[in-house]
């Protein structure tokens, strides 16, 4: 079993895969950085001071302006006096969300990359595991040896599960290391506010606490691992169930990104939360960011997304071990 | 459980049925050791799809694969651990080097060495090429590459489909000598498929022609060749000469050429006997030549009738 993972791993990276990922972090995770500190030097600049409380201060007042508007739509009122109540809270207890360095910028990447841009990375790599082999046709040379199909398809989703987790490995050190050129590496020990909870469009702020910076970024990125993980299975089921590699990933990019879109266009549709790429955004809980969609909390998410990945696993494994490969 | 008998492969009313059409029906043989069997027939006659129920590719409908003593469906990995193949094109990772396919397949099964994948590297001469990536190879390196992973676990069975499709006839002459080779000093039987009938006849010691997903025949090549002969008679007169011929059991298909002359088709040990009974019969013969059969011929003779659409 070692040496068939090891087999599929090596093909992964003889691929090129997991370059082209890190790859795309590398561009992508500078311009996060410029933007981030353009975001707050600009702020500053705006409110003449570089007092964090002042900033809170403003953005308050800001989004207060917002809600008096009549424009707005009802479910954008209740974000926003959310949001508001929250940055209150830290300006009540003399938080500053916003520290800048470099453990601060791996959180907030992290936290805004678990929806919709980790999933993409998770795609390309896991969309043409199988289905590759297919289209190669390399498939007729990987089942005629003397291992039974189900191990086979057993290595290809552990190399899976060890490149989903190498990529987030692979985020977590560059964004760290690249934000760090700009905003210094301290903040590990930072206290982070977590445990928020939402009923009934209210933010419940009674189990609230605060943890040190580096215990937060463990359970973000335990997090956007789980995400990621079932985002990997399900389009490992796709490529197994789908011959060719472009349409295994249009298919599975395309589900990501709606996915996300509708949790924004129809909140009100109350049925979405059983689709697994509503509940993508898991990191969403921690940080106590408002759910759209009602009735989501972390372990209804978690199940969902541990149900769908068990399906697609049972799908992948009967249809991979039953075929039969006739091109 | 094994089974034990001489046949390296044995193969027993395999069936195959894909929606409503019944591409493989019924198909028997037996491959002994050693020995080369060619497997003929057109273009969608079904050699493709029982090539791959043999290597596991497809379930059969019905029917019994008799591997080195392993039944297929149900010793899966006793059956195929003797069996070398190339299902149609040989088809490798073009992102890796010869070398690394090599190494992937052979972490694939216990107990190959390296020293053994440096043996077929040897073996099918690719020494020079075998650390640049496939992609860069040519469609016969592809082909030398595709035999020597097959021979990597050291196959008692070798299965080429269309092995020499796509390959200069140069690179054909040098691949039937290979499988010779191959046959004779390591005692490796051969499965063959092909549609190019001439090239199969100098290569097997007995083949199965397919058509229409149903075996017409299995016979050794000479035999098959030899069993009858197109014999033309030079006679006079034509009219009396066909009517004894006709009579003759073992005689068949009696055309007339043109006056003096008849195509017949019979064995021809036979003839001797047949111009005695000419000759008996005041029937002057001026001449008798003999034209050896191809297995075009043979085959074209058995397809023939059997058209339908």
């Amino acid at each position: 079993m070692v040496s068939l993972v090891y087999n599929e791993f090596f093909k992964i990276i003889r691929k090129k895969r997991m370059l082209v990922v890190t790859l795309i972090l590398l561009i992508l995770i500078p311009i996060f950085t410029y933007a981030q500190y353009q975001a707050v030097d600009s702020a500053m600049k705006q409110l003449g001071t570089s007092d964090w409380r002042a900033i809170l201060q403003q953005q308050i007042i800001d989004q207060q302006n917002r809600l008096s508007s009549s424009r707005i739509a009802p479910e954008w009122k209740e974000y926003i006096r959310l949001n508001i109540k929250q940055q209150q809270y830290y300006l009540d207890h003399d938080i500053n969300p916003t520290t800048p360095g470099s453990p601060t910028f791996m959180r907030k990447f992290i936290e805004q990359a678990t929806e919709l841009f980790i999933p993409l990375l998770v795609v390309v790599l896991a969309a043409d595991l199988v289905s590759s082999e297919h289209a190669g046709g390399t498939i007729k040379l990987l089942l005629t040896r003397p291992v039974p199909r189900w191990k086979i398809l057993l290595s290809k989703y552990l190399s899976l599960l060890l490149s989903i987790s190498l990529l987030l490995l692979i985020t977590a050190i560059l964004s760290y290391l690249i934000s760090g050129i700009i905003f210094g590496y301290r903040g590990w020990d930072m206290p982070v506010l977590t445990g928020f909870q939402m009923e009934n469009e209210h933010l419940l702020t009674e189990n609230v606490h605060m943890v040190p910076q580096w215990k937060y970024i463990l359970m973000a990125y335990g997090l956007a691992w789980f995400s990621a993980i079932a985002v990997g299975t399900i389009t490992f089921m796709v490529s197994v169930l789908v011959r060719g590699t472009a349409a295994s990933m249009g298919a599975m990019l395309a589900a990501v990104v709606a996915g996300t879109l509708l949790s924004q266009v129809a909140p009100n549709w109350h049925e979405l939360k059983y689709i697994a790429f509503i509940n993508l955004n898991l990191t969403d809980y921690l940080a106590g960011n408002p759910i759209l969609v009602e009735g989501m909390n972390l372990p209804f998410s978690l199940t969902v997304l541990a149900v769908w990945s068990l399906v697609s696993l049972i799908i992948a494994f009967v249809s991979f071990t039953r075929r039969d490969i006739l091109a | 459980m094994k089974h034990q008998d001489d046949f390296v492969l044995s193969v027993e009313g395999l069936s195959k049925t894909i929606g409503k059409r019944e591409i493989v029906h019924d198909i028997t043989f037996q491959v002994k050791a050693g020995e080369i069997f060619g497997f003929l027939g057109p273009n969608g006659a079904g050699k493709t799809t029982t090539i791959r129920m043999l290597v596991g590719l497809i379930r059969p409908t019905k029917g019994k694969i008799i591997i080195d003593g392993y039944d297929l469906q149900q010793d899966f990995l006793q059956a195929i651990r003797h069996v070398g193949c190339i299902v149609e094109n040989p088809e490798l990772y073009p992102y890796l080097t010869g070398r690394e396919n090599l190494e992937h397949f052979a972490r694939m099964v216990k107990g190959i060495s390296q020293e053994r994948i440096d043996e077929v590297i040897e073996l099918v001469e690719l020494k020079e090429r075998i650390d640049d990536t496939v992609k860069t190879y040519s469609l016969g390196m592809r082909q030398r590459l595709g035999i020597a992973q097959a021979l990597l676990g050291k196959p008692k069975l070798l299965i080429l489909d269309e092995p020499t499709n796509g390959l200069d006839p140069a690179g054909i002459r040098e691949l039937r000598t290979f499988i010779r080779q191959l046959a004779t000093q390591e005692g490796i039987s051969v499965f063959i498929s092909s549609h190019i009938l001439h090239e199969v006849q100098l290569l097997c010691d007995r083949v199965a022609i397919i058509h229409q997903g149903k075996i017409l025949q299995t016979n050794s090549v000479t035999q098959l060749v030899d069993q009858e002969r197109k014999v033309e008679w030079i006679i006079h007169p034509v009219e009396k000469g066909v009517q004894i011929l006709k009579q003759i059991s073992y005689v068949s298909q009696v055309e007339i050429i043109d006056q003096a002359r008849i195509l017949t088709h019979m064995p021809p040990e036979k003839i001797a006997e047949v111009n005695h009974q000419m000759i008996d019969k005041n029937i002057d013969v001026t001449g008798i030549k003999q034209y050896k059969q191809t297995l075009e011929d043979i085959f074209l003779k058995m397809t023939e009738g059997n058209q339908v659409g």
